[in-house]
């Protein structure tokens, strides 16, 4: 099949990421066995789970930075582990991604981050650069930071500025990791109503990788909840705040023990402290 | 007598070569997309005002003291024979030979070499140079290769100002307070230096740009993404760049001589 071909039937099943029997192993150490995930066109789905369970780590290998052990990591119809550099920087072309802290280039203003891929990669005519830059930054409400560097933006501000950036090329996917740690409420607020707003105004399919389960339970549209190395719950935010299992509650209700236990592993507590240390 | 070392030495070289194969291989991709990269060009131009025209302050204290000092002992020493008029050719071979591309290339090290590995340690450390390949842009075309090239355009220019300001310092200690004479300071030097000892010095200077460049950018773009890990890609900088830039020194003065 060709990868036209290919695109027009993921198309048609509404499906952009497909990734099924996917196993990724880090030292030997499992973080995804037989993982089966869908990302639907059109919406805010949301990857959740316990710190250190490897969501951002999914991420990277549907953007290919990563490569899966084994399993298949479909993107718009695309295998990614079979893609070159160059066909994987044109599919990069069609995704944008907001990072934890937002990335921006340190050495560039605001309008030059978000006007960087445009200046990579088309040969638009400044005036042109200059309305589509200043759109995008009105979008996410900071067209007046525009010649501010990035020191001098607040966490909240600097991943807005990074989600112009993310959405200047209009890419299809659009991909959200951590997008609220560290964030205050009213910029938590902002970036929430951003994420839902921009999905539905441009026509996004958006994958957002967090672990704040109320906020982003107000804005997906389908869940899952990685734990174990494997999904160990799917469903919409309140199929899964609903659910009876020990493992999707002790998480969806920020439950301090359960299934996922308070105590780090350790030997008997008598004997570790009458043993001298080292 | 191989199986007799210790397993550890083995690994070590193992380790060594494998270092050196992937210096080896990044400075081909590098060197791949030097064509593609001078297109570019005012991306290198940023880099050599950033690497050069930065280090010029201290390239030119230190040429001047060098050079000051290389007038006062030579002249204690040409004086013991009866010959300091031949001040001025000591002066300017030892420069534009040895010293000038040696010790621009130790400075240049410690100052741009430095600056360029925490650059780009830091650039890894906060996700920009991920954020680059998500926008697929290549990070090596776009931050790593006109910083490369910026190094090697800057260390010949820096070693020329160097060997210039040198003989200035020469000058001004042989001449003006030993008392040489002028003329024979200058005549004999413009009589006795040619142009393949000025370009034993370019080619010097070349190829150390070349070695400090390379790894500067390597030791950067590879380091840990944390703290400790960006102050030992730029410790690793300075320690790898002095001593290949003596260990070149030697080997390129044995080819040319």
């Amino acid at each position: 099949m060709s990868a036209s071909a290919r695109q027009q039937s993921a198309g048609a099943d509404g499906i952009v990421v497909r990734m099924r029997g996917l196993h990724y192993a880090v030292n030997g150490r499992p973080i995804f066995r037989d993982v089966d995930v869908d990302i639907r066109r059109g919406a805010v789905t949301a990857v959740m789970g316990p710190s250190g369970t490897g969501k951002t780590t999914l991420l990277r290998l549907i953007t290919g930075q990563l490569r899966a052990d084994r399993g298949l990591v479909e993107v718009e119809g695309q295998d990614v582990s079979r893609l070159d550099r160059a066909a994987l920087y044109r599919m990069r072309r069609r995704m944008g991604m907001l990072f934890q802290n937002g990335a921006l280039l340190t050495d560039l203003d605001v309008y030059e981050n978000v006007a960087f891929p445009l200046r990579e990669h088309t040969r638009l005519p400044e005036r042109l650069l200059r309305h589509v830059v200043l759109t995008k930054l009105q979008a996410v409400g900071l067209r007046g930071a525009w010649r501010l560097m990035p020191s001098e933006l607040s966490g909240g501000m600097a991943r807005r500025v990074a989600l112009a950036r993310a959405i200047v090329m209009d890419p299809g996917l659009l991909i959200y990791d951590e997008p609220f740690v560290g964030l205050d409420p009213i910029s938590m607020g902002m970036v929430l109503r951003l994420i839902r707003r921009l999905n539905d105004a441009l026509g996004l399919t958006s994958i957002v990788v967090s672990h704040d389960v109320r906020e982003i339970s107000a804005v997906a549209d389908f869940c899952y909840l990685i734990s174990g190395a494997r999904v160990a719950a799917a469903g919409t935010p309140s199929a899964l705040a609903d659910s009876t299992s020990d493992e999707v509650r002790q998480f969806m209700h920020g439950l301090p023990d359960g299934p996922v236990p308070f105590h780090y592993p350790a030997p008997d507590y008598a004997a570790q402290v009458a043993e001298p240390r080292g | 007598m191989i199986a007799a070392l210790p397993r550890e030495l083995l690994a070590s070289l193992r380790e060594a070569l494998a270092t050196l194969g992937r210096y080896a291989f990044f400075l081909l991709r590098l060197l791949a997309a030097t064509p593609r990269g001078l297109l570019r060009f005012g991306l290198v131009v940023q880099q050599v005002h950033n690497a050069g025209a930065l280090s010029l302050v201290i390239i030119m204290l230190s040429g001047l003291f060098v050079g000051m000092v290389l007038g006062l002992q030579g002249f204690d020493l040409l004086q013991r024979f009866g010959s300091e008029e031949s001040l001025g050719v000591a002066v300017a071979l030892g420069l534009l030979k040895e010293l000038g591309p040696v010790v621009t290339a130790l400075l240049f090290a410690g100052r741009a070499g430095t600056a360029l590995a925490s650059e780009l340690g830091l650039m890894r450390a906060t996700d920009q140079l991920a954020a680059m390949e998500m926008m697929a842009v290549d990070p090596v075309r776009r931050v790593v290769l006109p910083r490369f090239l910026g190094s090697v355009i800057s260390m010949p220019l820096l070693a020329a100002i160097f060997s210039l300001i040198g003989l200035f310092g020469a000058q001004l200690i042989g001449v003006q307070l030993m008392g040489v004479d002028a003329g024979q300071f200058w005549s004999q030097m413009k009589g006795a230096v040619e142009l393949d000892d000025v370009m034993e010095g370019v080619i010097k200077s070349g190829v150390f740009g070349v070695a400090c460049g390379l790894v500067a950018v390597y030791e950067g773009y590879h380091s840990v993404p944390t703290a400790e890990g960006v102050g030992r890609a730029t410790t690793r900088t300075v320690v790898i760049s002095s001593v290949l830039v003596l260990l070149l020194d030697y080997m390129l003065t044995a080819v040319m001589l």
